[in-house]
């Protein structure tokens, strides 16, 4: 009985040891130095693991921050404080970067945009875009299910009356989910000062665009006409050369027929042309078509 | 020993006697990583190589104990040598790989509990499996296990985009379709011509 008490005893002890005595030989044997700055960087990030610096998360870009190869005014989400107290901790530059915003290349919301269907699936953008498309008949617009709204860490968008997002400027960090989100890919990050905005993809022309969006850009030409070089008619669709955004004036939207092309201000939102028409339906448009023009 | 043919073993771990779907060893897992597909493969590699080594270490320790004839320890010692072999296999993976042990992330101690580990250990020593066959059975049960959980990741990313009834959204559905899972499986039953 004894013995039997000693073998067990012995043997747990043995392997107790043996084992705890491989543990803290591999322990020394595969340490890995870390930076403890790490771990204080990491803690003073917000830790949204967003991944707008370009980094995959915050331990990432802690690790890169402690080694000097990223500024830390390249979190965007940290508040300008948070990045001062960072860069003063690791002693660098803060090397503040000019402030960025998702932008909606859209503004087809339910009273000037007409239905090609009813569609009455899960109220979830990507459920609605796998069914031929969606309900719009503008295959390119927005589809004003929210889910940007729902994918937004940052509470920073919201859809307005006419089921199209809004985005707060103040609260967007640019961390690039709604970008992502969007099965229409109508979201992209653009910093601040560029004013000057296209907010339309549609890529039909004249009346056949007009008659699927009341506001659709239906390419006429005019904007790039006042501003030659600076805009620019591609595929039917008005497009901004942001390398001369320094140049960039209201000129080109005046004489914007339905106002797609529009101009950003900081707290007021987009202001739109003197010419644009003037849009004062609030009712939700039906299920049906306009006199669509066949479209070639 | 045992004499059965090592394909049998193999055939019979991955498929028939599947340690998830017909054992119900390491459900916890199985619940829990299966929401993706990309987490439940890193789980699943994970696991085939925790479970193989951790064979190993335990096939030795019994011959161990059998010498000292206290075949009352396997299981207090066999869990002894599962933590420490994770924890090892961690330190190694974080020293030669730190892309692979980022990946792995959470996943890797978390098998330290998971039964399935510990249930390879005391199966292969109840059956008096050799060597060689302990390696096959445990290579086999953990790719089964990793099946399991792969078929159910497919299947719940599927689901996320179907309209399905509020009732059974999330744990219970996972809960039906093991179940639904694990009668399929009962189809494999009979092939290598019975034990």
């Amino acid at each position: 009985m004894l013995v039997d008490f000693l073998i067990a005893g012995g043997i747990m002890a043995a392997m107790g040891i043996l084992l705890a005595a491989v543990l803290a030989f591999a322990d020394k044997k595969f340490y890995v130095w870390e930076d403890p700055r790490i771990d204080q960087v990491e803690g003073m990030l917000p830790s949204a693991n967003c991944g707008a610096c370009g980094q995959p998360g915050c331990r990432a870009f802690a690790e890169k921050a402690v080694k000097g190869e990223i500024a830390p005014g390249k979190c965007t989400v940290s508040s300008p404080d948070g990045v001062i107290a960072i860069a003063s901790f690791l002693g660098v530059n803060a090397g503040a970067e000019e402030k960025r915003v998702a932008r909606l290349a859209c503004a087809g919301g339910s009273n000037v945009a007409w239905n090609k269907a009813l569609y009455s699936g899960m109220t979830t953008c990507r459920a609605a875009a796998l069914v031929s498309g969606g309900g719009k008949s503008c295959s390119w617009g927005c589809l004003g299910l929210g889910d940007c709204a729902r994918a937004c860490t940052f509470d920073a968008i919201h859809m307005d009356a006419h089921d199209l997002p809004v985005v707060d400027v103040d609260k967007c960090t640019a961390c690039n989910d709604c970008v992502v989100v969007c099965p229409k890919e109508l979201f992209s990050l653009h910093p601040i000062s560029r004013r000057l905005w296209v907010s339309c993809k549609n890529l039909l022309n004249g009346d056949v665009a007009e008659a699927v969006c009341e506001v659709a850009c239906t390419a006429c030409g005019r904007c790039a006409a006042d501003a030659p070089g600076l805009v620019q008619i591609t595929n039917n669709l008005a497009v901004v050369d942001y390398s001369k955004n320094r140049q960039a004036t209201r000129k080109p939207i005046e004489r914007c027929p339905t106002g797609a092309i529009v101009w950003l201000n900081d707290k007021s939102g987009a202001s739109k042309g003197l010419e644009a028409k003037n849009i004062t339906r609030k009712s939700r448009l039906p299920v049906e078509q306009a006199d669509l023009p066949l479209a070639r | 020993m045992n004499e059965v043919s090592l394909g049998y073993i193999f055939i019979d771990s991955l498929l028939i006697n599947n340690f998830v779907l017909s054992v119900f060893l390491g459900i916890c897992p199985f619940i829990g990583v299966s929401g993706k597909i990309t987490t439940a493969w890193r789980m699943g590699v994970a696991v085939i190589f925790v479970i193989t080594v951790s064979s190993v270490l335990a096939f030795g320790t019994n011959v161990l104990l059998m010498h000292f004839h206290a075949e009352y320890l396997r299981i207090i010692s066999f869990i002894v040598i599962i933590a420490s072999t994770v924890q090892l296999v961690e330190m190694f993976i974080k020293k030669t790989s730190p892309a692979l042990f980022r990946a792995l992330g959470i996943y890797l101690p978390l098998i330290t509990t998971n039964c399935a580990v510990l249930g390879v250990a005391l199966f292969q020593t109840a059956r008096e499996y050799s060597l060689v066959q302990s390696v096959v059975f445990a290579v086999a049960s953990s790719a089964g296990f990793a099946l399991a959980l792969f078929l159910m990741a497919v299947i719940r990313e599927r689901l996320e985009l179907s309209d399905i009834p509020d009732m059974v959204k999330g744990t219970a559905l996972v809960l039906m379709l093991a179940g639904t899972l694990s009668l399929a499986f009962m189809g494999f039953a009979g092939i290598g011509g019975g034990s």
